[in-house]
């Protein structure tokens, strides 16, 4: 009953969504505001009909009914309930239906938000979004129905794949898939721009707050999967550069250009068509990674069991959807008027080199990833293409992203001042040699991309200090500099996060990947090992059993200098349904790095195969993510993004900040703002 | 920039993916480059007490044979094993097996059990005759041609309808 009621709540969420999708274009054809409105309200009988369907199949979990196949394919009676609730979304059916249910979620809010929109724009972009939800939901109905009953009913269930039985399932996959439905929030509004052939400040105002937090998802999504990996698969790795971990990449690096992009569309009304291009770009790049985790094209680690038909689906859409967006591009983007100009040295431009080199990364990433597809078609031969290309080409795009990095805040929009920004600099540079010298004599030869990676790190972080403190005129008047910090719109404040949490990811990265101490050994009990400073001793190996599986675990103590630092537990677990081998890594994060024990096979006579670990500063990867993630959730609390209209800008003009961000569009007092630069706060 | 490039490039991915998605082409098995080569040179025991070994120079039968790649600890194997058995008695086809990294008494006591489809048996007790053939996983198993030159691999387990539709062909055309 439960089932079928929510098999019911899809396709009436699937005839919503169409009517969602058309009935809004037929309104402002004959300028029926009745029939523009139908569009939001039919994307809150959408959001409502998927919360019934995604809890009807929760609920089937939950009290594992067997007589669904879904739930019997996927679960198990004795798994712990925690899973049964997250094995909901562990599956390609049930995901799916998340997906289904994220998209209606943002369609909503975007019809709640979406108030203070001119209505026909916003009927639009709503109905553009109403499109995409029924496009998923047809998908489910058409391929992939979770409720579908399995007669005779199965006694037990199959269980599900032990390596997803991991507080990971819980978080990673939902909050990815938030980042990458609520991308297209800003590709709805983008092809409402195109069909309306207007792109105004105004409408990069609307679409930055649903990019800035489909970015925090999307970075919150990525390092979730990276922790994951790092303490489920253990041997300590967190980026493999796989297919599907690059179709997570390629987005995010899309949104973070978008999201900068979209600042010079609101301050200068330029670059328009580019960030159009972007917004549509970004969420095809989400669709791509749905397709090729689903489609079966490409060898990955995270691939669903893929069937010809949902693949053959899924393509049709992604045609569909990608193709006439860009079509639609193709025909409108003349009509969109240029924007403001800019010097060759601006804010502007800095922002305009940020979106070149990253997208140039996405492209480069995207080729990585579909080089061996394309190589395939053509010849027949079978590459595959490695970390050694991707990590090249991180180097040499990212590297000068970084550096321009520092630069950037501290131009003045239309013309900036170079060397006086360099001035500024000075320290940050100055730091980065520095530091990069002293790690070069203290670690010996062989580590010149170690102590660059480093140097360019101290340099960001030094940079994002020296901007602030530049804000601030920390040392031009000190004495009111602590009532400036306080008045610093959030949206600066964003900004220092998330330059400085990346300068901490970097950190973590090059540090980390250089200075791992790691020690392959065979140990019996009382028998201990050496790793960098620390003794791992073994001091015991025992059985131990959990609700639905056994596991071998040993005890190790972690002394530095004799005292004891800490104890790890790591297990090698084997799970009954389905029988799967699982290693559980134990670590112990420190200040200046992770302790990680890995339990092998028994050598015979009590002996246990170890791996063991010092991974110095490993944290920085996602300690610098969550600074990332608290910058962009300081830039969205900003008043002047929450409001969203051109009288709140107006309000708050009183605290209005240097380097033009408050620039207001007429060319004269543009002049005025720029010329009176940092320093002076109007 | 040209306003059509990305569209150009959507409808070249759109044809690249349909392309790859046609067919029953599976990612997961990598293409073997061994084919249209010679197989690799080796000389093992034989797993059956005695009866005479196998070496890459009994391959070239002057008539298209198979190669079979199987281990007793391999259940993929066992369900592969009937449609051994039905290309061996059926179709006389000569079916050559060799055990891959399993011990000769385990081996044997598999043959036992289930019958034996080959006319030579080889017992790999290392793995390096596999490593040689670009074995990836057991079971696998060659098309060799009269010349003793491989040309055809087949990636996991003969089951299904797969003697019909892949093996007898290929060894049709390898004839």
């Amino acid at each position: 009953m439960i089932a079928e009621i929510g098999h019911f709540a899809v396709i009436l969420a699937l005839i919503a969504s169409l009517i969602g999708a058309t009935f809004p274009h037929v309104g402002i054809a004959r300028n029926d505001d009745r029939l523009m409105i139908l569009g939001g309200r039919m994307a809150y009988v959408q959001f409502v009909c998927m919360i019934v369907a995604f809890g009807a199949l929760m609920y089937s979990y939950v009290i594992s009914d067997f007589s669904v196949l879904n739930v019997a394919t996927n679960s198990h009676s004795a798994k712990p309930l925690l899973y049964k609730i997250a094995g909901t979304w562990g599956n390609h059916e049930g995901s799916l239906l998340l997906w289904a249910l994220m998209l209606s979620l943002f369609a909503a809010a975007v019809a709640l938000r979406g108030k203070r929109l001119p209505l026909r724009f916003q009927s639009r972009a709503i109905a553009v979004q109403n499109l995409l939800g029924f496009g998923f939901l047809l998908f489910i109905v058409a391929t992939s129905n979770p409720f579908e009953r399995l007669d005779p009913v199965a006694i037990e269930g199959n269980g599900l794949n032990p390596l997803l039985q991991d507080p990971g399932l819980i978080f990673h996959p939902p909050m990815l898939y938030l980042g990458y439905v609520g991308l297209s929030a800003a590709f709805s509004f983008a092809v409402a721009a195109l069909i309306e052939g207007e792109v105004s400040p105004a409408w990069a105002r609307w679409v930055r707050p649903w990019t800035l937090a489909a970015w925090v998802l999307l970075t919150g999504g990525i390092a979730l999967g990276s922790w994951w990996a790092y303490y489920e698969l253990g041997w300590g790795g967190w980026w493999f550069w796989d297919p599907v971990e690059n179709a997570s990449f390629m987005p995010w690096l899309a949104a973070t250009a978008l999201l900068h992009s979209a600042i010079v569309v609101e301050k200068r009304d330029a670059l328009k068509s580019w960030t159009i291009l972007l917004a549509i770009i970004a969420f095809s790049l989400s669709l791509l990674g749905t397709f090729i985790v689903r489609s079966g094209v490409v060898v990955s680690v995270h691939a669903f069991a893929s069937d010809p038909t949902r693949g053959i689906f899924i393509l049709g859409f992604l045609a569909f959807v990608i193709g006439g967006s860009l079509a639609l591009y193709a025909w409108r983007a003349p009509s969109l008027v240029p924007g403001g100009l800019f010097g060759m040295v601006s804010r502007e431009s800095a922002l305009v080199l940020n979106n070149i080199l990253l997208s140039t990364f996405a492209g480069v990433v995207l080729v990585g990833t579909l080089y061996p597809l394309v190589l395939e078609a053509f010849d027949g031969s079978q590459i595959s293409v490695g970390p050694p290309f991707f990590e090249f080409a991180a180097a040499v795009l990212m590297s000068p992203l970084v550096i321009a990095l520092g630069f950037g805040p501290l131009l003045a929009w239309k013309r900036g001042n170079l060397s006086r920004a360099a001035r500024i600099l000075l320290p940050a540079f100055l730091a980065a040699v520095l530091g990069g010298i002293a790690l070069t004599l203290s670690a010996g030869t062989g580590v010149v991309m170690t102590a660059f990676g480093f140097a360019l790190a101290l340099y960001l972080a030094v940079s994002v200090l020296l901007e602030i403190a530049g804000r601030i005129q920390l040392f031009k008047a000190p004495g009111k500099a602590f009532g400036r910090l306080r008045s610093l719109p959030r949206a600066s404040w964003g900004m220092a996060f998330a330059h400085f949490g990346l300068a901490i990811v970097i950190l973590g990265m090059t540090v980390s990947e250089a200075f791992t101490d790691e020690t392959l050994t065979v140990l019996r009990p009382g028998e201990g090992a050496e790793v960098g400073d620390y003794v791992f001793t073994l001091k015991s190996v025992e059985g131990t059993t959990g609700p639905n599986y056994t596991a071998v675990r040993g005890t190790l103590d972690v002394t530095e200098n004799g005292r004891l630092i800490t104890v790890l537990t790591p297990e090698d677990r084997v799970y009954t349904n389905p029988v799967t081998n699982t290693t559980e890594a134990s670590i112990t994060p420190l200040f200046s790095g992770d302790l990680y024990a890995v339990i092998g096979e028994s050598a015979g006579g009590g002996a246990w195969s170890m791996r063991l670990y010092f991974k110095p500063m490993i944290s920085g990867l996602w300690v610098g993510s969550i600074m990332m993630m608290l910058g962009g959730l300081l830039s969205l609390s900003d008043r002047r993004l929450r409001i969203g209209s051109p009288e709140g800008r107006k309000k708050h003009a009183s605290v209005k900040t240097a380097g033009g961000d408050q620039a207001t569009k007429q060319p004269s007092s543009d002049t005025a703002a720029a010329s009176a630069k940092v320093e002076t706060p109007a | 920039m040209n306003r059509f490039v990305p569209l150009l490039i959507v409808v070249f991915l759109v044809v690249l993916f349909a392309a790859m998605m046609g067919g029953d082409r599976n990612p997961q098995e990598l293409k073997s480059v061994l084919i249209g080569k010679e197989a690799p040179a080796f000389d093992l025991e034989s797993v059956i007490e005695g009866q005479e070994g196998l070496s890459n120079t009994a391959l070239a039968t002057g008539d298209p044979i198979i190669v079979n790649f199987f281990a007793s600890w391999c259940v993929p194997c066992r369900a592969e094993h009937e449609n051994l058995m039905k290309l061996a008695e059926t179709y006389k086809v000569p079916v050559y097996g060799i055990a891959y990294k399993d011990k000769v008494t385990a081996s044997r006591a598999f043959l036992e059990e289930l019958g034996n489809p080959y006319v030579q048996t080889g017992a790999d007790l290392s793995g390096i005759v596999g490593i040689d053939f670009g074995v990836t996983g057991v079971p696998e198993t060659f098309v060799i041609d009269g010349d003793g030159v491989i040309r055809y691999r087949h990636w996991g387990p003969v089951i299904g309808t797969a003697v019909e539709d892949k093996i007898l062909p290929e060894l049709e055309k390898a004839r």
